[in-house]
């Protein structure tokens, strides 16, 4: 692994060089908590730490973006189920109705010691309490031939904004016939089921438009997340169409040259018309700037999501390594919850409460065709637990598939907002 | 707009349930289709109301006409107008209760599929039979003991407070069309839902594993926070 964190810092600071200096002058007396990144994990913990301490502590939340384009249900922008827009949400409500001070720029460093975090803009914020949900980056090399500079010609598409809609665009362009190829990451990286909902979404988009169009899935994982459940459907419903290469055919042995559309597969090289490259992935750069990772990911108490290396600082959803939880915005949530609670607890003399974790991930694989998988969870000194688990089964009749789609659809209104309402 | 012609639009809109579609219906899927139900009431020999009432003889009777059950405002004047459960009435309420009649004490999402509907129906007929010939209710003995072990509780609001937190990731504060809003419920509904997921009466997935690790304090506690919240 090799992060160079001179490159990270000065290419963030060029992003935000033209934004005035924020102002940070806020009231010394009450406590300070700061939260870096607004998203799944980052903003569900500022408005819970704003509204339960009932305006006792100052919550400030620093992100660089106006609108959080969610990742999840941006596979079903790509199938044509949902709408682009319908993924932005702005942080308007959480300044006006919680009265958190929402800084828009990049967090570029953290000094533990004077306990402040640094800003792009220019300027820092001091804290008591640190939260850190910045969500992923990507191995550098993980893909050889592969960097963010192709990310125009083999997108990711695995974190929220233009990506999801870059792929889209490539895949509506695709000649008949062609093939889409998507190299899948190495575990632990977030949403689990992400890659083969797309997969999915994808053999739904073409089989309307380009039903001669073949799927290529490289993947260095001997089995993934749903599998029984997936294959199922790609059977049902897209027969012939998707290929899986696994690591027994060198699906872990993967290159891939932008120029050339080629991606080569233990040393054999094919055509492909899109490919979709998913990294391996790391914590967020501004937790390994804080220097508490191991690794690449944050290892964290699983009572409160502190980090093992400076407690003073918690590390939520995917940055975060807390033991059995998948990466994924149910469980950034979750995990926020119980922060927060803590946070409150050791900041006021508001009551602590056991933690309780719980996720669930829905996936659709065709129209009106969702499965589900969720567990609850426990902390332990061991990390977070698993408790107790569920998983949809093959054979299940229409109407409890459909239902099982509905209800990701409620899932989601609800979990935005519960983030930003 | 009069309950009746609510009623009438409501029911044109849904393209109701024609005679042949009961005719063909299947009453041994209706079956399965009725656990949903179940938590809320009972229906066949000896059935009781429960937070619903009870089912026993409800085609061609009158709506909320049912002896010693205490109905929702809409359903007295339901009543009041004369208003009947026709099969065409039951499968418009059955599909969405709160859209069919507004403001009903019967906080339940409905089910969609028409075929589900009269499989249901024929099921709630050959259980509980029609009005001219009901199967013979029970006596009334109340909440059953669990529940009323739990309304016992004086719930802490704030650990309540704390542990909702996990329901509004799925739970929105109003509407929910996908998946049911909890906030109107009454504590005795409330509660006799949970102790059902708790138990697998009701069966879901998601809500089964939630459940199974409340304690009846954590149910109490929930139920006394929903509560607060309403106020
Ligand atoms: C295709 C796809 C589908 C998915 N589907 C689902 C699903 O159906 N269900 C589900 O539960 N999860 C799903 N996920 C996973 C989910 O998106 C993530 O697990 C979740 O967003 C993680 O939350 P987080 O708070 O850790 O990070 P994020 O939500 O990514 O938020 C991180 C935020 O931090 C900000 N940030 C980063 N660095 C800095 C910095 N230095 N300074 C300031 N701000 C910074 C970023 O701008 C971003 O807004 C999916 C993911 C993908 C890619
Ligand atoms: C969460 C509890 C709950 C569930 C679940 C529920 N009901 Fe009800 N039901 C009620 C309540 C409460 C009433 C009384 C309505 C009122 O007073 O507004 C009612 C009323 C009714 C009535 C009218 C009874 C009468 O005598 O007029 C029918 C019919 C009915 N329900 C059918 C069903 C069917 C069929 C299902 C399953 C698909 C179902 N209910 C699920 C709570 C429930
Ligand atoms: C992962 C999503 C999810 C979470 C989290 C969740 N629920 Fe549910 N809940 C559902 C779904 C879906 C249903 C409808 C289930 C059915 O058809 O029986 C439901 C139904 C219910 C009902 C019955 C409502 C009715 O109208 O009959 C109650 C009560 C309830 N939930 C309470 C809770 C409580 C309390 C919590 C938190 C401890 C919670 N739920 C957390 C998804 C969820």
């Amino acid at each position: 692994m090799s992060i160079n964190r001179r490159t990270f810092l000065s290419t963030a600071a060029a992003v935000s060089a033209t934004l005035a200096t924020p102002m940070i002058a806020r009231a010394q007396s009450m406590p300070r908590v700061v939260v870096v990144g607004g998203g799944a994990g980052g903003a569900t913990a500022a408005k819970y730490i704003a509204r339960d301490s009932n305006g006792a502590i100052d919550v400030t939340l620093i992100e660089p973006t106006r609108s959080y384009y969610t990742c999840f249900f941006s596979n079903l922008y790509i199938g044509g189920f949902y709408e682009f827009d319908d993924l932005g949400h702005t942080y308007g409500n959480l300044a006006s109705s919680y009265g958190i001070n929402v800084v828009h720029d990049w967090a570029t460093g953290v000094d533990r010691d004077a306990k402040t975090v640094s800003l792009a803009g220019g300027g820092s914020v001091p804290y008591d309490r640190l939260v850190l949900s910045p969500g992923i980056d990507f191995v550098e090399d993980s893909v050889p031939g592969w960097s963010l500079a192709a990310q125009g010609k083999m997108p990711h598409a695995y974190k929220g904004g233009t990506q999801a809609q870059l792929l889209k665009a490539q895949v509506a362009a695709m000649p008949e016939g062609g093939t889409f190829a998507m190299v899948a990451p190495p575990n632990p990286y977030r949403c689990p089921p992400g890659p083969y909902e797309r997969i999915s979404m994808v053999a739904h988009m073409l089989k309307n438009t380009n039903p001669t169009a073949k799927i290529l899935l490289v993947d260095p994982k001997e089995s993934f997340s749903k599998q029984g459940l997936f294959e199922d459907g790609w059977q049902r419903h897209y027969p012939g169409m998707i290929t899986r290469i696994g690591p027994d055919f060198g699906g872990d042995i993967v290159e891939v040259d932008p120029d050339a559309m080629t991606v080569s597969i233990d040393g054999v090289v094919e055509n492909v018309d899109v490919c979709n490259v998913i990294p391996a992935q790391q914590a967020g750069l501004i937790a390994q700037a804080a220097d508490i990772t191991d690794g690449n990911w944050a290892p964290v108490s699983a009572y409160d999501m502190s980090s093992k290396i400076d407690p003073e600082i918690h590390v939520l959803g995917d940055s975060a390594a807390q033991g059995a939880m998948p990466k994924s915005g149910f469980s950034a949530n979750s995990q926020a919850k119980v922060c927060a609670n803590a946070v409150i607890a050791a900041l006021t003399d508001a009551r602590a409460f056991p933690p309780r974790y719980a996720n669930t991930c829905w996936s659709l694989i065709e129209t009106d065709d969702g499965v589900k998988v969720g567990a609850t969870y426990e902390a332990s000194d061991e990390g977070i637990v698993s408790t107790s688990s569920f998983i949809s089964e093959v054979g299940e009749t229409p109407e409890t598939r459909a239902e099982t789609y509905r209800e990701s659809l409620g899932w989601y209104d609800a979990i935005v907002e519960d983030m930003f309402g | 707009m009069s309950v009746l012609s609510r009623i009438a639009a409501a029911a044109s809109v849904l393209g109701a349930l024609s005679g042949p579609a009961l005719a063909e219906a299947d009453p041994e899927r209706g079956e399965a289709l009725y656990r949903p139900c179940a938590a809320c009431h009972m229906i066949g020999e000896g059935a009781i109301h429960r937070i619903g009432p009870h089912l026993n003889g409800i085609m061609d009777r009158g709506i909320g006409m049912v002896e010693g059950y205490r109905f929702s405002e809409i359903f007295e004047e339901a009543a009041a107008a004369g208003e009947v459960w026709t099969e065409m009435a039951l499968d418009g309420f059955i599909a969405n209760p709160g859209g069919y009649l507004p403001g009903t004490a019967m906080v339940f999402r409905g089910i969609r599929g028409a075929d589900d509907r009269a499989d249901l129906i024929a099921f709630l007929i050959q259980e509980g039979g029609s009005s001219e010939a009901p199967a013979a209710a029970g006596e009334d003995t109340g909440p059953s003991p669990e529940v009323a072990a739990i309304l016992e509780f004086e719930g802490d609001v704030a650990y309540g407070q704390f542990l909702s937190s996990e329901c509004t990731a799925c739970h929105i504060g109003q509407g929910g069309d996908d998946i049911p809003s909890i906030r109107g419920l009454t504590p005795t509904v409330f509660i006799a839902g949970m102790v059902a997921y708790r138990s697998g009466e009701r069966q879901h997935q998601v809500m089964n594993t939630l459940a199974a690790r409340l304690g009846d304090e954590e149910i109490a506690a929930l139920a006394a926070y929903f509560l607060s919240e309403n106020h």
